[in-house]
């Protein structure tokens, strides 16, 4: 499977996993039930066929002991390997945060230096199909809160494919997170790495900008296209990492459009959504025509029944309002 | 050892594991249909170690259950008409429909919670034995988990704990080989998990999870020697799980023969055969049961399938506690 083409997320993902084994003969990757599962790649088939051509030795079932493989793949990477860990579900990382926060995110600085910890983690985030509330959160912003860590939120399948190789080739502690109901998106992807830090333009518009990332991404391109009926041009920006991240491509639309909207599926409360807008606030005062909206998740746990979770996360109605909010 | 006896008693197990099994054969249909979202994991093949443990068990004891909980909740004594519409997220479910599958607790029956995280429900009946330890209620935990959740850090911190504080709980470890689809063989390498419990100090027993009056008899003497304050217990239960991890399974990790010579050692038949024998009851007896049960079974599906959604503005209740500062 190689890139370059319109593919389904777990897909790309599938290909740029292939291309890093390949790129990085120091990488591998474990995880698990990620050989025999479902596809016999995991749960969303993005370790596919990897067995096959690279090995036990470099494709590994673990057990399921989250604390001692977050702790040891990041111990691993700072001895000079790569490792890319699975993690079926973001919200088990919790059980080994101490492995992901005390120790690799701060090994660098601890120590002076002296060690590179390029270990990526991977796993998944959202909700939408009925997961409940030990299996839908959106971690993003708690990861990107903590220095050392790089936290990348991809929303497309070719943002997908183009970010996890550069996750693979980044000296730093990578959170890499996709969104479980976007593996079957399609769309187009490309064959290149793409760079930390640099926004995407998703749509063009001079009334107001969208800064949205994964499902809340493509209900702010809806919401585009709906306003858009009614003659408001909305500019839909995808940051694609939320550390590093390009305040410079906010700031720029927001010059255009005066306006500004953030949302986002994480917790709005104390959410990364308040980082942009804050920053926006005290850096482009005077880029604003009025005060900035967000959107964000209740405050309130991922419930199991649809209605309940439907009410909980932003819809595509949620961004129309917000926007014809800033603008009224 | 307490033998389970091959009397009424023994019929009332029969009657509690055939029921449970026939609620947990709907959950893939169920699935299919499209009115369970999210992942289901039945216990079809598990029933002896629910139902034997909790036969040991009053309501005030606490049961702390896993993401394969139905049946563990069930045989602790919930209503199959409210859990099986939580699993449909409907309004008169345990949980009004907020917890789904994975997340059923029963206050009042002690259930704790059936779990999305593997693992967790060892600190929790560890936690639920300590509380009653402060409380000195007399009530025993138990924690079930998997073999896969065996190989969980949580486990050997619960174990140290429970065992230099003497705390009241018994850890009930379902052993059926397989970890979704990592198999037990690949994921650890000393076989004798007893061994896990005896380094740290809790007294340790393996027995046949598919037979129901062994597990009954390890459990009673695990619970009496919780609650003379003498600590844990750890049971592993060899079992077999006859479906898949969840609704939906390629089982691609396993063979169909390997599943059929399973069923041959089946909890349900085993017993059934015994008590027939024990002059406990007839084949024909036993088939008027077996339709009864069916059709308490069919009662609570439509009661689930009758009850309504929940309604929109409960997303937002039950965060924080009520009168509190939130
Ligand atoms: C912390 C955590 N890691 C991984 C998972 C995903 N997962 C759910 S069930 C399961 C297998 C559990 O196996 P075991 O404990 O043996 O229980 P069984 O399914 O056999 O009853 C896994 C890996 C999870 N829910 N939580």
């Amino acid at each position: 499977m190689s890139a370059g083409k319109d593919m389904v997320t777990w897909r790309a993902l599938n290909a740029a996993m292939h291309q890093i084994m390949e790129d990085h003969p120091e990488s591998f990757t474990l995880g698990e039930d990620i050989t025999t599962w479902g596809t016999g790649g995991g749960t969303y088939g993005v370790t596919r066929g990897l067995l096959k051509k690279f090995g036990r030795e470099r494709v590994m079932d673990t057990p399921i002991s989250e604390e001692v493989l977050l702790s040891a793949v990041s111990a691993a990477a700072s001895r000079g390997t790569r490792p890319i860990l699975e993690i079926m579900y973001s919200d088990f990382s919790f059980l080994g945060f101490d492995g992901i926060i005390n120790q690799a995110a701060k090994n660098r600085y601890m120590f002076g230096g002296q060690f590179d910890v390029p270990v990526t983690i991977r796993s998944n985030g959202g909700s939408g199909i009925g997961k409940a509330a030990q299996h839908s959160q959106s971690l993003e912003t708690l990861f990107a809160h903590i220095p050392g860590l790089e936290v990348v939120v991809p929303g497309t399948p070719g943002d997908a494919y183009g970010l996890l190789r550069t996750a693979a080739a980044s000296d730093n502690p990578t959170i890499f997170l996709e969104h479980k109901n976007q593996y079957y998106d399609r769309g187009p992807v490309g064959t290149e790495a793409i760079p930390f830090g640099q926004a995407r333009i998703a749509r063009e518009g001079k009334h107001a900008t969208v800064v949205a990332t994964q499902q809340i991404l493509s209900y702010s391109l809806q919401a585009a296209e709906e306003l858009a009926a009614e003659g408001i041009e909305v500019e839909v920006i995808d940051p694609r990492t939320l550390y590093p991240f390009d305040m410079d491509a906010v700031y720029a639309s927001v010059g255009k459009t005066r306006h500004l909207v953030v949302g986002h599926e994480a917790v709005r409360d104390y959410g990364w959504g308040a980082e942009f807008v804050a920053q926006t606030v005290e850096a482009a005062w005077d880029k604003l025509d009025a005060a900035p909206v967000r959107v964000g998740g209740s405050r309130a746990p991922i419930p199991y029944a649809q209605v309940l979770e439907e009410a909980v996360i932003p819809s595509k109605d949620d961004i129309v309002a917000a926007v014809k909010r800033t603008l009224a | 050892m307490t033998e389970y006896q091959a009397n009424e008693q023994g019929l009332a197990g029969l009657k509690l594991m055939a029921k449970i099994r026939e609620f947990e054969r709907r959950m893939p249909l169920l699935s299919e249909e499209g009115l369970i979202r999210g992942s289901t994991h039945p216990s079809l093949g598990m029933e002896a170690i629910a139902v034997g443990v909790s036969l040991a068990l009053t309501d005030k004891d606490a049961i702390a259950s896993t993401h394969r909980g139905h049946a563990h909740t069930l045989a602790k004594g919930a209503d199959f008409g409210r859990t099986m519409a939580e699993i449909l997220g409907r309004k008169d479910g345990y949980c009004g429909g907020k917890g789904g599958s994975m997340h059923i607790g029963v206050k009042e029956l002690g259930v704790l919670g059936t779990n999305g995280i593997v693992g967790a429900g060892i600190g929790i009946a560890t936690g639920a034995a300590l509380a009653s330890k402060q409380l000195g209620d007399g009530s025993v935990a138990v924690s079930y988990f998997g073999d896969g959740a065996s190989n969980q850090g949580v486990l050997a911190e619960a174990f140290n704990l429970a065992a230099i504080w003497k705390l009241p709980v018994i850890f009930v470890l379902e052993n059926n080989h397989y970890a979704q689809s990592a198999s037990i063989d690949d994921m650890v390498a000393q076989p004798d998990l007893t061994k896990r419990g005896e380094a740290y100090g809790v007294p340790s027993f393996s027995g046949d999870g598919m037979n129901l009056e062994e597990v009954y008899g390890l459990a009673t003497a695990a619970v009496e020697r919780a609650r003379a304050g003498e600590g844990p217990t750890l049971l592993v239960l060899e079992t077999y799980r006859y479906l898949g991890h969840m609704a939906g399974d390629t089982e691609i990790y396993r063979t169909k023969e390997e599943v059929e010579a399973a069923k041959s050692n089946d909890p349900i038949e085993t017993l059934l055969a015994r008590l027939i024998e024990a002059g406990v009851i007839t084949a024909e007896e036993w088939e008027t049961t077996s339709k009864e049960l069916f059709e308490e079974v069919e009662a609570a599906e439509q009661f689930a399938r009758n009850s309504p959604y929940p309604d929109v503005s409960e997303a937002f209740t039950d965060v924080y506690a009520k009168g509190a500062s939130a």
